[in-house]
Parts: C-alpha cells; structure tokens; sequence
C-alpha cells in the first residue's frame, strides 16, 4: 500500500514546520543583530526561551475567564493546521486537497479573533487597545489577501495551493504584471500580519506601539510559550506560502523518490534562510511607521491586490 | 514577437503604473521626486527593451533622453528649487491617500476598458502598452488634481509625459523627430514652470495654489 509512506511524508511536513519555527524565528534575530554589529543571542535561543516558559508557573488574572486559558492552545492549533498545509518542500501530498488558500486565510483569520478576545479578556487597557489596532489591521488585511487568493486562483483555475505550485512548477506560466503585483502585496500583508517592523516591533514594549505584544502581556508561562510558537509558525507559513508560489523550484512532485524529497528539503531550507536573510535586512534598514499610516500601508497592499485582479481579467493576452 | 520579449515588455510597462500608484502614495516632496526619478529609469528601461525586441535602434536613444534628462537632471533640478524656495517638505493632499487610490484604480480599469474595447484588431504588446500609457497618463492628472503643492503637481504633468513616450514606443514606427521633440517641449515647460514656481512664491510667499483662488473672478 502507498498510504502509508504518504502518511509519512505528509507527517514529516506537519513535524517540520513546528521544529523549523523557532529556528527561523532565531536565525532572523541573529542577522538583525549581526547588521547592526551586535552578537545577538544564538540561533537556537528560542527553543530555549519556549522550554524555560514551559517549565514556568502560568499566572492568571483573577478576573480572566476560561476563554483567556483555552486561547493560547486554539490559537496554536489553528496555526499549526495553517502552516502544515502550506506545501514546503513536496506538492500533492495526501492531505493536500485540503490545502485550499481560502481555509488557510480562514484558519488565520479564526486565530486572529481568538486572540484579539483574549486581549480584551482581562479587562486592561493595554490588551483592549493591542486587539482593537490589530482588528483594524486586519479589515485591510484579510481583503488585500484576498485580492491576491483571486488573483492566483484565476491564473491556475483553482485555489488549492498543491495545483497553483504545481502550475508555477511547470513554468507555463511565464512573467506576469499581475503575479509582481500580487507578489509586492502578499510581502506587504505578510510584513503587517506577521507584526514586523514597518508595522509593528516584534523586539519592543514601548506601550504606544506595540500590537502584537499589547495583546499577550497578560500570558505567561506554557500559555505565552504557545503563542509564541504560533507566532513562528506563522512567520514560517507566510515565507513558506511566497515560496511555494513564487519560488516553485526544487519542489518535490508526487511520484518521484526519495531523492526528490531530500533535494526539496535543502531548497526549501536555502529559501527560508534567503528569506529570513532578506526580512532581517529589510527590517534593519527601514523605520517602524505610525500606527495611523498603518492603513494607507495596508491600503497600498489592497490596491495592489486589486488592480492584479484587475489587470488578470480585462488583459486578453494571458 | 516571442513569449519572453512580449512578458518582460509588459512587466515593464506594468511597473510603470505600479510607480505611479507609488508617487501617489507619497507625501514627502523628496520622496515623491525619488519615485519620479525611479519612474524614468523604469521607463527608460522599457523603451530600451523595446528597442531591443522590436529592433528599433532610433529607441535607444529616446531612452538615453529620459534616462539623462528625466531620471538625473529634472529630479535635481526640482530639489535645488525646492531647497531654494525652501518650501514646507509635506506634501497637502486635497483628499486621503485611500480615496485617492480607489480613484486611480478606478481611472486605470477605465483605461484598460477602453483601450482595449477600441483597438481589438491592433498588436496585443501595443494594446497593452498603449492601456499602460493612458493610465500612466491619468494617473499623472490625478495627481495633478489631487496635490495643493505646485512643486507636486508639475511632478504630476512630468509623470503624464512618461505615459506619451510609453504609448509612442509601443506603437510601432513613432519617428524620432516627434519623441525628440515632445521630450524638449516638455523640457522648456519644464523651465518655463520652474520661473512660474518662484514668481508664485515671490507674490503669495507659497507654492501652495489655493492661495491663487482668491484671484478668480466671478465669485464676489
């Protein structure tokens, strides 16, 4: 039977994406210190900083309720389901007709809700004000990717992830002013949902900027030790998403061997490590921007996403 | 024309309007002069590809003039006068950034739709060149409408001329003379408007145009 080899590779995939996380989430760091001339902490520091919140004593808020102790482990899950079903390094995998982009944004958009309950839970200022900026984020977010979804899903004639990088893969499909443009938004929206430094600091607790944080401060131990994974997974998911659509090559393509799987493997790993590489960069060079010029930052993205749609279908050419 | 030339023609020609979305978005008047620079290197960038794929040597040299006097000397030119008029650098805009957008993204479908309705029979690398340049080319009207500045709006009548030289490269067989000559009227309004600029300021001791309002007649 060839179930179970499928099996196992699709599992592979599940377990890969939890284990590399934390690892791409410390190598960023590392450049970022490294650029700016600092040592920086070693790579591996954050599965150190997950193991030390494990081992740690979760402090609750007399007044949280159990949605505040389940939330961490929703946010974890949804996350996680997400970001394994992003191809990695092989396409059309057992359990890749549920890869669809819609459910993927859903998942992300389901862990955003619960987090942002969770920052108003407590009742603190600080949690209210982090789930109210990242609501009105996501209002731009969601539509702007979901520009793009249309955009791909008219190129490949499907939303299903495994088919469009496979379609990429077959390189048919050529330059397209739409795919730059869908390509410029999907970073954007991924810089702003990810809580990088345009939008967000992910290193700061300067109360009047930060999003991301404002909302957690309350969590600690194992609680905030999940989060923080599901945070690195989802940096993972959005780096692995641009890379499987827009950087299809040393994909690993149903029915062909080992080799193949390992060949995508080392691709996959020099295109997180490229990305990383290019996040750090950009992150360094460039300063955070007010909250309130987050919106038109978003605004751009959705513009984007929509004159990709756009120029898709009146175009006549492709 | 093959597959990859007619791709990497319209990608060019595509990022040219994504340029001037960006100038759009822009509200530092350095800023917005880097954009504008960026976009003649863009175009000057396309018009050599054109020149390479439709072997057209005459294009080479309309893309050595944008490149030399659009990407290096007008973008200088304007930050010595806005250093010497020694301007408020912040861009007013009339309305927000998010209207303003939605109103290009509109301008371009109108464009898109009507090019593309009009010329079903012509080569399709110049129906979608010539779509590109007429949204360049409201899109620099747009900008022109939308900005209060004067140092921004002549910005947006400079931006319009990069969509003519786009739409005239497309369009196979545009003469030399003509592109020469657009680009050296376009230089003397250039000029022309660069004394405008500090007369303005001279008189109403801002290049903000709301303060011309007061001179039109009809209203008391």
């Amino acid at each position: 039977m060839a179930v179970i080899p499928a099996l196992v590779v699709q599992g592979t995939q599940m377990l890969l994406v939890l284990l590399l996380a934390p690892l791409l989430t410390g190598f960023v760091r590392k450049v970022k210190a490294r650029l700016v001339r600092r040592l920086g902490p070693p790579v591996l520091q954050p599965y150190l900083d997950l193991l030390r919140l494990l081992r740690k004593e979760a402090v609750l808020a007399e007044n949280a309720s159990w949605l505040f102790r389940v939330i961490p482990y929703l946010i974890f899950a949804t996350t996680w389901v997400a970001a394994a079903l992003v191809p990695t390094f092989a396409i059309g995998l057992l359990f890749s007709w549920t890869a669809d982009l819609i459910a993927i944004i859903a998942l992300l958009g389901a862990a955003r809700f619960f987090l942002a309950l969770a920052g108003m839970d407590v009742g603190t200022s600080f949690g209210g004000i982090g789930s109210s900026r990242e609501v009105m984020f996501a209002t731009l977010a969601e539509p702007a990717m979901i520009m793009i979804v249309f955009t791909l899903a008219l190129i490949a004639g499907s939303t299903q992830l495994s088919s469009i990088a496979g379609l990429m893969l077959s390189s048919g499909v050529g330059l397209r002013v739409s795919l730059g443009l869908a390509l410029i938004a999907l970073i954007m929206v991924a810089l702003a949902e990810n809580a990088r430094v345009p939008v967000d600091n992910p290193a700061t607790h300067l109360e009047l900027t930060m999003v991301h944080e404002a909302m957690v401060l309350e969590y600690s131990g194992r609680h905030l030790a999940v989060i923080e994974l599901a945070a690195s997974l989802k940096l993972l998911l959005y780096m692995s998403l641009i890379a499987c659509v827009f950087l299809p090559w040393g994909l690993a393509v149903p029915g062909t061997g080992v080799t193949a799987l390992l060949v995508g493997m080392v691709a996959y790993a020099a295109k997180l490590a490229v990305g990383g590489f290019l996040l750090a960069t950009f992150e360094t060079a460039i300063a955070k921007m007010r909250v309130f010029r987050v919106p038109d930052f978003l605004g751009a993205a959705l513009m984007l996403g929509l004159l990709a749609t756009l120029l898709r279908f009146v175009s006549r050419s492709f | 024309m093959n597959g990859l030339a007619f791709d990497v023609a319209h990608l060019l020609a595509g990022g040219l309007v994504l340029v001037s979305f960006m100038m759009l978005y822009q509200d530092r008047l350095y800023a917005l002069l880097n954009v504008f620079a960026l976009q003649a290197v863009v175009l000057s960038l396309s018009v050599a590809w054109q020149a390479w794929a439709q072997d057209a040597p005459h294009l080479y040299i309309t893309a050595a003039i944008a490149l030399v006097l659009k990407a290096i000397a007008i973008p200088v030119a304007l930050h010595r006068i806005i250093a010497r008029l020694g301007i408020q650098r912040q861009i007013e805009t009339v309305v927000g950034v998010g209207p303003t957008m939605m109103a290009g993204i509109a301008l371009v479908a109108l464009s898109m739709v009507v090019m593309l309705r009009v010329t079903p029979e012509a080569d399709p690398l110049a129906r979608e060149d010539l779509a590109f340049a007429l949204s360049v080319l409201l899109l620099g009207l747009l900008m022109m409408v939308t900005r209060h500045n004067a140092v921004s709006q002549v910005v947006g009548f400079m931006s319009i001329e990069n969509g003519l030289i786009l739409a005239g490269t497309g369009a196979k067989g545009m003469p030399l003379v003509v592109e020469i000559s657009v680009a050296f009227s376009v230089l003397v309004a250039f000029i022309v408007i660069g004394i405008f600029l500090f007369r303005i300021r001279e008189r109403f001791d801002t290049v903000d145009v709301q303060a011309l309002d007061r001179f039109r007649g009809g209203q008391q």
